[in-house]
């Protein structure tokens, strides 16, 4: 469409730009051909008298195959030789003038000049007036027009061969990467190693970004994997040795004491898929969950009535400590409240009631469960965020991920999670996070 | 050498054929083929300055073709011809099919006024672009305009090769060419003013000549056939600028007379045809013109001396000439011949012609 119309445009510029060059090129040989003439003109003793010069013409028939007329007029209009039905042009003018006039039904282009004689027999200008039709014009107009739009073809033919030539130039470093990127083994997700031009740093830089999130996904899943592997291959053998035992026991008695082994198993196998599944459910969100602005007292709370707390000790244990004002941090609420049940949890699991869950909106937004157990020992702190990192006391029905969570959970918003003891020297776990800037939700 | 002589012992006869019954009719000569009652749409009238009698071969030839159309061939002087054309292209009567005139001047003339009609076919594209004008006008014949003299009466030194030649030989006082010299009238035939005023277009040396040619008193009179007779006679020794057809048609039959190209420049003279932009039947016309150009055709105008081919032909009328190329100079078609034309340039001309040629 464009190059239609660029074409059409083209062409009427030619097609213009001919007819004037034209035009110009055949005006300068009448007025060539007017002005010979004029020379020829001179006065004898009784009249003006023309000796017409063959040179004149001979510059007329340069235009080959056009009529001429040619017309000399004295100062009354008289004609002193040539064709009487010439006509004058319009204005009178000491230059040569240029008009076009029809001629017995033909167009013709004419030159008039003018030449002034002042002589004892005459005194008054001539009029000399030199025209040919229009046919060597139209011809030369076409043929230069013709000719600069061949000029324009084949530089447009160049123009968009060096176009294709440079785009293929500009795009090879994209066939590198491609070719980078097919060459490399599907487990390799390391950065791109490519030559490139600024202008495609870019991209690679996007490229590399997303290898690297790619690369931390896979390697979450494949710890997910190994952890799931690692820690549910003990207790289902486990289930597994006691249904054999179960299956080889007569005494009934005995029988309903494997199957009360069975089912204590089975509930903690339960309670670490929980977990896990728990984990991978916060680590997925971490990464790809979109963080919003929220009230951290709307998470604590609904994460204090959603704990299980209530299976292992009487709702009267846990205190809830808020502020009046909201507590705006930019997160995942979901996450957010996993981590706070975990560590409601965990303070029911292993210390003493009364719980005390605070949340505190100082230079950082902090969530504290307190209690009134004996707490991890100091030399544990620096470990317990991580996996399965069982400490010392810690239940048997445990699988040590409730800290894991909890830490993933604290770095994913970039936040932390600290111990500490307080002055009466109880155990605090903190969750501490970034406060939200100014804005409101 | 033969076949010349046969072509021109046949214009001979022609001649005799198709004068004779012509020639009660005022001075015009006409002559018809074909068919004595055909409609307007199957006639066609040719108006032309060529004696009927080197015409008629062609016009013959063309009609054995086209059986059904009745051709008549009026043969006028070139003046008459231009006239009677110039009426007919403002009134629309009393006009021709074809013209075909020697006094080209004239011819561009009509065609410059918009008075004929363009053809185009294979034979006109074959033109030479100097026989040509916008494909309205074209040259049928190639006819060198020549010197002739008198073999018995001018010894083989005194020739002249050239218009120099004629100059020196007119320059010693009291030599025995004065009042033996012709020329055509340049007032009196179109084509002595068209072959005078295309001389001293070529070279410097025509103000020399005519004063040399003013000198042996020339007689400027009228018609080729009368002046070539008169040399024959030794009334006059040598004719300047006759029209080379004519001249060596008659020199293949007459050895008294010699025939020369100049070898410092030769004027050629292409008859030139136009179909009238009111020719009634220019169909007709035009296939006339596509015969004249046709293989066939040239070698029918080539017979009648109308074609001449120089370097051959030339010396046979004058044996006794070394056979130096000539310097040709066809006279072209185009609208510089008009320059002739005018009014005040013509009476310049003439009066300048005059102040030498009395």
């Amino acid at each position: 469409m464009i190059l239609v119309a660029g074409a059409v445009a083209v062409t009427l510029a030619a097609l213009e730009y001919g007819r004037q060059a034209a035009q110009e090129a055949y005006d300068r040989l009448l007025a060539g051909a007017a002005f010979q003439i004029s020379r020829s003109v001179s006065v004898d003793d009784s009249e003006v008298v023309v000796d017409l010069p063959v040179s004149a013409f001979e510059l007329l028939a340069l235009a080959p195959n056009d009529r001429v007329v040619y017309r000399l007029m004295d100062s009354n209009g008289a004609t002193i030789t040539g064709r009487e039905d010439v006509p004058p042009p319009r204005k009178i003018s000491r230059d040569t003038i240029y008009y076009s006039a029809s001629v017995t039904g033909e167009t013709y282009r004419l030159a008039s000049i003018k030449r002034q004689f002042v002589e004892r027999a005459y005194i008054g200008d001539v009029t000399i007036i030199v025209g040919h039709t229009m046919r060597a014009r139209s011809e030369l107009a076409w043929d230069i027009a013709q000719n600069a739009l061949w000029i324009v073809l084949v530089a447009g033919g160049v123009l968009v061969a060096l176009t294709v030539f440079a785009v293929r130039l500009a795009l090879r470093p994209l066939r590198r990467i491609e070719r980078a990127l097919l060459a490399r083994d599907p487990k390799d997700l390391s950065q791109l190693d490519v030559n490139a031009p600024h202008e495609v740093k870019a991209m690679i830089a996007a490229i590399d970004r997303f290898m690297a999130r790619l690369a931390r996904r896979v390697t979450i899943m494949q710890n997910l994997i190994a952890d799931a592997t690692h820690q549910l291959r003990t207790p289902i053998a486990a289930l597994r040795a006691q249904a054999e035992l179960a299956a080889g026991e007569t005494d009934p008695a005995r029988l309903r004491a494997i199957a009360a082994r069975i089912h204590n198993r089975a509930v903690g196998l339960s309670r670490l898929t929980d977990q896990l599944l728990n984990q991978a459910l916060v680590i997925h969100r971490s990464d790809a969950a979109e963080q919003n602005i929220i009230d951290l007292r709307t998470v604590v709370m609904q994460a204090s009535e959603d704990s299980d707390h209530d299976t292992l000790s009487s709702s009267t244990d846990l205190r809830l400590d808020l502020p009046e004002n909201p507590v705006y941090v930019r997160g995942d609420a979901l996450s957010l409240g996993e981590a706070t049940k975990n560590l409601i949890n965990n303070a029911f699991r292993y210390g003493e009631p009364p719980i005390l869950l605070t949340l505190r909106n100082a230079q950082t937004s902090e969530i504290s469960v307190t209690d009134y157990g004996p707490g991890i020992p100091e030399s544990d702190w620096p470990d317990s965020g991580r996996r399965f990192a069982r400490i010392a006391g810690s239940a048997p029905g445990s699988a040590g991920l409730g800290l894991a969570i909890v830490n993933a959970v604290a770095e994913a918003h970039s936040g932390s999670l600290d111990f500490s003891r307080n002055a009466d020297g109880q155990f605090v776990a903190t969750l501490k996070l970034p406060p939200a800037s100014e804005e409101k939700p | 050498m033969k076949s010349l002589f046969l072509a021109a012992g046949m214009v001979g006869a022609l001649m005799l054929a198709f004068i004779v019954p012509a020639a009660t009719e005022a001075q015009d000569a006409v002559i018809a083929f074909g068919p004595k009652n055909a409609s307007r749409i199957n006639t066609v009238l040719i108006r032309g300055s060529t004696d009927i009698g080197a015409f008629a071969p062609i016009l013959k030839h063309f009609s054995e073709r086209v059986p059904d159309l009745k051709i008549t061939y009026e043969e006028r002087s070139t003046n008459d011809i231009y006239r009677l054309a110039e009426d007919a292209c403002k009134t629309g009567k009393g006009g021709a099919d074809l013209l075909i005139s020697s006094s080209i001047d004239q011819q561009i003339k009509l065609v410059n006024d918009g008075c004929a009609q363009a053809h185009s076919s294979p034979g006109t594209e074959a033109l030479p672009a100097w026989s040509n004008w916008r494909n309205e006008v074209f040259g049928l014949t190639y006819e060198p305009a020549v010197m002739v003299y008198n073999r018995q009466l001018l010894a083989s030194d005194e020739v002249p090769l050239s218009r120099f030649d004629l100059i020196d030989l007119l320059r010693p006082a009291g030599n025995r060419f004065i009042g033996r010299i012709a020329t055509y009238d340049i007032e009196e035939s179109g084509l002595g003013y068209l072959f005078a005023f295309a001389d001293s277009q070529q070279a410097t040396t025509f103000g020399r000549l005519i004063e040399a040619l003013g000198r042996s008193k020339v007689v400027a009179t009228c018609c080729s056939a009368e002046i070539i007779d008169a040399v024959a006679e030794g009334k006059y020794l040598i004719a300047y600028n006759l029209l080379g057809s004519y001249a060596l048609a008659r020199a293949a039959r007459d050895k008294r007379i010699g025939v020369i190209a100049p070898t410092d420049y030769t004027l050629i003279l292409s008859r030139a045809a136009l179909v009238p932009k009111r020719a009634a039947n220019p169909d007709a016309a035009k296939q006339f013109i596509d015969f004249a150009l046709s293989e066939a055709g040239r070698s029918i105008l080539s017979d009648a001396s109308l074609i001449v081919s120089l370097g051959n032909t030339m010396n046979q009328g004058a044996q006794n000439l070394h056979a130096t190329p000539p310097n040709l100079r066809p006279i072209a078609f185009t609208p510089a011949l008009l320059v002739g034309l005018d009014r005040q340039k013509r009476k310049l001309f003439v009066r300048r012609w005059h102040a030498s040629i009395k």
